[in-house]
């Protein structure tokens, strides 16, 4: 870094290293930097090592880091380029992503993290080897969605919402049926969409050795996608299975009428990379288990 | 219904920023004794990003899997000395 300060970033721990060169010549990660990978000195080709780039202490410190979180533009340039040095090693190799922005004063303190906890990470690896992650989300289907919406701007226009007395003339009789068999049709579509969740997780499931259920994707960031999202899983797929896995989803869905399914991935194993809390740990949180 | 898939890497296709997020925000391995960072503050940042991928109103999960012990709600309480420490979904 011409002497500038720098800090040590790690963008993950990679299996054997045997293949890693030359998929890491030439990459490029965080901020344009170039990536390396770090192994312990003496270490066999069997050991972990970690996949780092040394970026200016600038504009990764502490107090730079905080306020460019809050950057968006700079937040989705970093989980991108972070993102493609894990493809580019899951392509390769087995790889243990770490949480973004993971940052050490320099090259030896990293190493040193790498020695005290290659034993675990080496373990980890080798539960991740020959499987990959899938992202599984369910949609309810913007059609029924804006059928909706049109029933509901139609409601607005011939009636407030005072309910009317029993005895009233047909207009508020036939008003209220319409509402009621509208909030029924409602109802049913989150009953059902609730129902098909339900069976695409559970077949999903079936070819996979682990799932997270992350949240339902519903923030600023998901307005762009159409419909509902209700079910936003990831599972750890063997390899083997994987083709079996999309086919069953396909089938799952195939009665399933105004139900979307996203499969997304492959993906490195994000949602797969920390270990499962041992249940009698009193320090345990609840989250905490893959 | 449709079913799509999105395969990854492909040429000009990019992952959607939602998707990364996910797994960015919430996934990967934290490890404890960084330097550098309190993590507790840059979880405070990130609990603040989540927002924008999940709204606040959104907990819990209405389709877990029976006995899939993977649901929400943690604390994010990271004990010293344990490698992998999984702040899951705020």
């Amino acid at each position: 870094m011409n002497g500038e300060p720098s800090l040590t970033y790690v963008y993950a721990v990679a299996g054997p290293v045997a293949r890693l060169d030359e998929p890491l010549a030439g990459l490029r990660g965080v901020g344009g930097a170039p990536v390396a990978r770090l192994s312990l000195p003496g270490a066999g080709q069997a050991t972990p090592v970690f996949v780092t780039s040394q970026v200016p202490e600038g504009q990764w410190g502490e107090e730079a880091l905080r306020s460019r979180f809050e950057d968006l533009d700079w937040l989705e340039a970093t989980a991108r380029a972070h993102h493609q040095v894990i493809q580019a090693l899951a392509e390769h190799t087995v790889v243990l992503p770490l949480r973004m922005a993971t940052l050490y004063q320099d090259v030896d303190r990293a190493r040193e993290a790498l020695r005290e906890q290659q034993n675990t990470f080496a373990a980890r690896l080798a539960l991740l080897a020959h499987h990959t992650e899938y992202g599984v989300k369910v949609y309810i289907a913007p059609e029924a969605e804006a059928e909706a919406e049109a029933e509901a701007v139609a409601e607005v226009d011939t009636a407030d919402s005072t309910p009317a007395p029993a005895s009233a003339p047909s207009p508020g009789k036939a008003y209220l049926r319409a509402r009621r068999a509208q909030h029924h049709a409602r109802e049913d579509r989150y009953l059902q969409a609730g129902q098909a969740a339900d069976r695409i997780a559970a077949t999903a499931a079936r070819y996979a050795t682990h799932a997270v259920h992350h949240p339902a994707q519903t923030g600023p960031l998901s307005r762009g996608e159409s419909g509902e999202n209700v079910l936003n899983d990831a599972y750890l797929v063997p390899d083997d299975q994987a083709e079996d896995f999309r086919a069953a989803l396909q089938q799952a869905g195939r009665d399933l009428p105004g139900i979307r399914i996203d499969i997304t991935g492959p993906w490195a194993p994000y949602s797969f990379a920390m270990q499962p809390a041992p249940p009698t740990d009193p320090t345990d949180s609840p989250g905490a288990r893959s | 219904m449709t079913l799509t898939e999105r395969e990854q890497p492909l040429p000009g296709r990019q992952v959607a920023l939602v998707d990364l997020l996910d797994r960015l925000l919430a996934g990967g391995v934290v490890i404890t004794g960084d330097i550098v960072l309190s993590i507790a503050d840059i979880d405070l940042v990130r609990i603040s990003l989540r927002a924008l991928v999940t709204s606040v109103t959104a907990s819990g999960d209405p389709f877990a899997l029976d006995g899939d012990p993977s649901v929400p709600d943690g604390d994010p309480f990271v004990p010293d000395g344990d490698p992998f420490v999984s702040e899951d979904r705020p």
